[in-house]
């Protein structure tokens, strides 16, 4: 459940940059996780209802973004959608790839008042 | 309702934050705006920037620090035991235990005459670098010695916290499948060393060593493998000389 961590760090980060733009509520919050991330959504979620009660993001919108995996390959230097970390490179079929795109877990941005 | 502060024309009042207050005799004259903010912030940036100072801390005092990870009973405690014992007087040692209850590995290790501090999580799943900043605080580990840092047996959550360590030393043995790799392929891919345990028990069970292996490198073909038994002493020694040659030499003036 390291889900409740990130969960509580987002918040922290959340509080933090609300203070600094002077707002008084957080009415949008736009996090990206890509799906090659270590974050189990439905977890994240459960987390997430728990987590935010009686915070500033209590009421806000969570729009999540999910990037798909993408790699390249240190072989061939092929470019491809990576859907496993161990997936083969679909051209030559060496596991010497590179991630490129997935492994994401960012807060985007907030839209306060 | 209005949206952007939620306040109710018939006066109730939805709060969204404690300390949160409007003056609500006046529902019309609305003064705040919508204003976003451009975040771009990694969601673990707290912990990445205490891993980083741990790091600095490191670097600066020459200490080796591992972060040994595995699945519970893949047989970290005993290894260290046995790295201990057969290393003293070679190497300087100090070691941080985390589990979430008990002392009985730091109990196992301090048998050894090594220095060590036992980090209880309670219920958390995993060590974070602010834990091992305040343990490092009160143990104050030697300059030029080796840290080992026995991160909560769990296969998940511990991939996804940096603690400042040099290399991470991901931990399998036999008596667990051999698709594990794949099963858990965070882990095997933020780590730098594989350690297959227990060898001394491969005629008895059905793992293949040639296929977590490949399995291994399918996820990070970076990784470095040493296969060893702590039983029988097998591989020992790729081991010990893997970390003596991670051991800087100290800075001579």
């Amino acid at each position: 459940m390291h889900e409740l961590s990130i969960v509580m760090s987002i918040i922290d980060i959340a509080q933090q940059q609300a203070k600094s733009a002077d707002a008084k509520t957080i009415d949008e919050i736009e996090i990206d996780i890509g799906c090659l991330s270590t974050v189990q959504m439905e977890a994240f979620d459960f987390a997430w209802e728990q987590a935010v009660k009686e915070t500033i993001l209590d009421n806000a919108i969570k729009k999540i973004n999910r990037i798909k995996g993408k790699a390249r390959c240190l072989d061939c230097d092929a470019s491809f959608p990576l859907e496993n970390i161990y997936d083969a490179c679909p051209k030559c079929g060496q596991h010497l790839i590179d991630i490129v795109e997935g492994k994401e877990l960012r807060v985007k941005s907030l839209i306060v008042s | 309702m209005c949206a952007t502060c939620g306040c109710d024309t018939d006066g109730n009042v939805t709060m969204h934050e404690p300390g949160h207050h409007h003056d609500h005799n006046d529902h019309h004259s609305h003064d705040h705006q919508k204003k976003v903010v451009a975040v771009e912030k990694d969601v673990l940036n707290e912990n990445n920037l205490l891993a980083e100072r741990n790091r600095g801390y490191f670097e600066a005092k020459n200490i080796l620090a591992l972060n040994l990870v595995s699945s519970p009973g893949s047989g970290k405690t005993s290894l260290l035991e046995r790295t201990l014992k057969d290393m003293k007087g070679e190497l300087e040692f100090a070691v941080i235990e985390g589990d979430q209850q008990t002392t009985n590995d730091a109990d196992r290790i301090h048998a050894t005459g090594t220095k060590v501090v036992q980090i209880n999580t309670g219920k958390g799943c995993h060590l974070d670098a602010h834990m091992v900043l305040h343990a490092v605080q009160g143990m104050k580990p030697k300059n030029d010695s080796v840290l080992f840092i026995e991160n909560v047996g769990n296969l998940v959550c511990p991939a996804m916290f940096d603690l400042g360590e040099k290399e991470r030393v991901v931990i399998i043995s036999v008596t667990e499948g051999d698709d594990k790799p794949l099963k858990y392929p965070d882990m095997f891919y933020s780590s730098t060393l594989c350690i297959i345990n227990k060898t001394d028990l491969l005629p008895y069970v059905p793992f293949d060593i040639e296929k977590v292996k490949a399995n291994a490198k399918k996820v990070n073909h970076k990784l470095e493998i040493i296969e060893l038994s702590c039983t029988n002493g097998e591989g020992l020694q790729i081991w010990y000389d893997w970390l003596k040659s991670k051991v800087l030499a100290p800075e001579t003036v």
